[in-house]
């Protein structure tokens, strides 16, 4: 409760937010560069071509679609939704460049003043905040910031396509090392015709001196987006990443299928968040982003660290795993998740943890608010495997439900396979108290701001572990999101 | 004050209050006391307005129909219950919730609201009455407190938002003889010629602390007999069943008669 940005602190200017509707909904005049409708090995060739890709890296990605065309899409996660045409979709769409850009100031005055409608001045966040930036539109970065100050640490941290440019053996070595090409049907997909994402390489013993940061927009009409992001730190290294999105409002479904890769070798932490705020469709379920993502650490070295925290509030359909590896010794992975579904989303979430090495230890902690119409699943797995002698998982999954038409389920699956792991499951699912929201009531604090307040609070211990300004971003979120769902 | 005519309460079609009658002036303190079952809880849940009970009858509350206002309407009124199973908000800070409640108030009434520094000294010269100190401040709203301390924290809330009219449901239950005197003082403090008070209880126990101007017995819905506080100690003697029987067949009116 020290910090003002903990539940307790939901202000004024948050109330007023909530009488907003999705506020990112606009969409960019910008002039795109598009290549036809529809996917086969010319179109990866010539995204690989754009890119000026070197010839390996096309190989991976025509193995992946070769792959691609023998699997189909997944069906056992617990959401609905139409088929999805995958010759309909527009594969590359970046916003054209006047130039190679060199510095801040010559990115695009267009894009530029996107990113300041979305709260992310580039230029501000630069001088200001200390957080370096990288923004993405519609899959391609248009822009990295404080790229200079983190050379001098040693800290990579640009686009994919210029680490492909400038750092092909880092790239090489560790592309597909945590989520091989062939993992899933999504990540498959995302291997075939990925166009950008972000790269990170933090140094042996170097602590990122900022929040590194991508801000994702998918901007363009009936494009798919296929970033990917490969974070590598080495021996005793630290850095901290921040991942937010946003989509405009349309009638038709657009598709995020990314690939989050990071690698944390002996004694590496790695701590990366997400503030995932893509368009959710309408009241009707019309449009929204099906968001299909597969996020994995793989924590390799001794006493290695992988924590991924995730508020999900938007996104029509979400599909996501974010897991953790436990290779290494002593190694520790954590899942920290906030996910609601209203209106008539569905989310089928939830975290792996794998444990391989020995006293391994992993922690999920998963809040899911239903409201609406909408469905929320956890589903995840702990598996301990025969090496992880001392293994040790916590799980806690608490559901909170709002009104009679949302759902909330949880499928945990756990395979223990040495007699020295230790499982603990806790599990609940709580109808919005009546009682609370009486007892909040009689004191005088009206409906809407009650539930705002219970449910900040039941999602507390998830948001503690954002840093500040997202835990902020986070709760603002979570009012807009909930406004009507009352009642 | 408060004025109740004729309250009839009933959920899922079972009738829980029967034709309740009472009327409170400001300042007084009445008692309502009743075997288990009464309806005595009832009457709370009815006059703070929970959803759920098919209604009928009038309660008029300083000039105006109660019945019709929601039930922040009514906290905005000035019409406060301490509850009987104070209910836990994980993660809602028990400081922050207070604040929010009463600037909730002050912005229904028109008022100016509290910035945090004024809230923290206004709280702290609260929590003497009840003898709380900060860190329950800083705990989640009554997650993990004790029984005696979710009645002590239901009490410093009414000494922060300063209701007109206090409902007291069961206040001493599951206290022991510390904590309720704890508990009895503070509200004993809280006594004002503007603020009135209907407590609630199956002890006459709490009546030794604090004193009421008149004690109302209630029986299967209704008020079966009225006095002044020595009926207390009668019912403490007898038990509320010889009061039944005595009383049967004539209906009190008494908690009108004035």
């Amino acid at each position: 409760m020290s910090a003002p940005t903990t539940s307790t602190g939901i202000s004024d200017e948050v109330r007023a937010l909530a009488n907003q509707e999705y506020q990112y909904g606009f969409v960019t005049d910008l002039e795109t560069d598009v290549a036809p409708r529809g996917l086969n090995e010319d179109i990866i060739r010539l995204i690989s071509s754009k890119k000026n890709e070197p010839d390996w890296l096309l190989e991976w990605r025509l193995r992946a679609y070769r792959n691609w065309t023998t699997l189909t899409a997944p069906t056992w996660q617990h959401v609905t939704y139409g088929p999805v045409d995958y010759q309909d979709i527009i594969y590359y769409a970046a916003p054209k460049p006047k130039k190679r850009v060199e510095s801040m100031d010559e990115v695009d005055p267009e894009l530029r003043e996107m990113f300041d409608k979305l709260g992310i001045s580039l230029g501000e966040q630069e001088r200001l905040s200390g957080v370096a930036v990288d923004a993405i539109v519609d899959s391609v970065s248009v822009a990295t910031t404080f790229k200079d100050k983190l050379a001098e640490v040693g800290v990579i941290f640009c686009s994919f396509s210029e680490a492909v440019q400038e750092h092909p053996d880092l790239v090489r070595q560790y592309l597909g090392s945590v989520v091989p090409y062939n993992d899933n049907f999504f990540a498959c997909l995302n291997a075939a015709v990925f166009t950008d994402g972000s790269f990170c390489y933090i140094p042996k013993g170097v602590r990122c001196p900022m929040e590194l940061s991508t801000y994702f927009r998918i901007n363009a009409a009936d494009t798919g987006q296929f970033e990917r992001t490969l974070i590598i730190a080495e021996e005793g290294a630290y850095v901290s990443y921040l991942e937010g999105c946003t989509a405009p409002v349309r009638d038709t479904n657009q598709l995020h299928a990314a690939v989050v890769e990071l690698v944390a070798l002996d004694d590496a932490q790695i701590k990366y968040s997400t503030v995932q705020n893509w368009y959710p469709g309408d009241a009707d379920g019309n449009g929204g982003v099906y968001n299909f993502v597969t996020k994995r650490g793989m924590a390799s070295g001794r006493n290695a660290k992988i924590s991924w925290t995730q508020v999900e509030t938007g996104s029509s359909i979400t599909w996501k795993y974010p897991g953790v590896v436990l290779k290494g010794n002593n190694s520790v992975g954590e899942f920290y998740s906030v996910a609601l579904t209203a209106r008539r989303q569905q989310a089928d979430t939830g975290s792996k943890m794998v444990h391989i090495g020995k006293n391994t230890k992993s922690t999920i902690i998963s809040k899911a608010i239903s409201a609406g119409h909408g469905q929320n699943t956890y589903r995840g797995l702990v598996d301990m495997r025969h090496s992880a002698v001392g293994a040790r998982n916590f799980t806690q999954c608490d559901s909170l439900l709002i009104g009679k038409d949302s759902g909330a389920h949880t499928l945990p699956y756990i395979e223990v396979k040495n007699q020295t792991g230790q499982v603990e499951h806790e599990a609940s699912t709580s109808k919005i108290g009546e009682e609370q929201l009486l007892y909040c009531r009689q004191r005088g604090i009206p409906e809407e701001e009650a539930v705002s307040m219970i449910v900040n609070g039941f999602c507390r211990e998830v948001f503690k572990m954002l840093p500040m300004e997202f835990a902020v971003e986070a709760q603002k979120l979570l009012t807009v999101s909930l406004e009507g769902s009352v009642g | 004050m408060l004025k109740i005519e004729e309250l009839h309460a009933s959920i899922e079609d079972k009738e829980i209050l029967r034709g309740v009658n009472l009327q409170l002036k400001p300042g007084e303190v009445h008692a309502i006391m009743g075997p288990n079952g009464s309806g005595k809880s009832t009457l709370a849940s009815v006059l703070i307005g929970r959803e759920g009970y098919q209604v009928s009858g009038s309660v008029t509350y300083e000039g105006q129909d109660l019945l019709t206002l929601s039930p922040e309407e009514r906290a905005a009124a000035g019409v406060f219950l301490a509850f009987q199973h104070p209910v836990e908000i994980p993660g809602v800070g028990n400081m922050y919730f207070m604040r929010t409640a009463l600037n909730s108030l002050r912005r229904q009434r028109g008022e100016e609201e509290l910035d945090p520094v004024d809230f923290l000294a206004l709280a702290q010269e609260k929590m003497k009455l009840v003898e709380m100190d900060q860190t329950f401040m800083n705990r989640s709203v009554n997650e993990g407190f004790s029984g005696g301390e979710k009645k002590r924290n239901e009490i410093l809330q009414m000494a922060i938002l300063e209701p007109k009219l206090a409902i007291l449901d069961e206040t001493d239950s599951g206290l022991d003889i510390d904590a309720l005197r704890v508990v009895a003082s503070g509200v004993n403090a809280l006594r004002s010629e503007g603020r009135s008070m209907l407590v609630i209880t199956h002890h006459q126990r709490l009546l030794d602390y604090i004193v009421p101007d008149q004690v109302h017995v209630m029986t299967a819905g209704r008020i079966v007999r009225s006095g002044g506080k020595d009926l207390a100690v009668e019912l403490e003697a007898h038990g509320y069943t010889g009061t039944q029987e005595a009383d049967a067949g004539r209906l009190s009116t008494a908690g009108i008669s004035r």
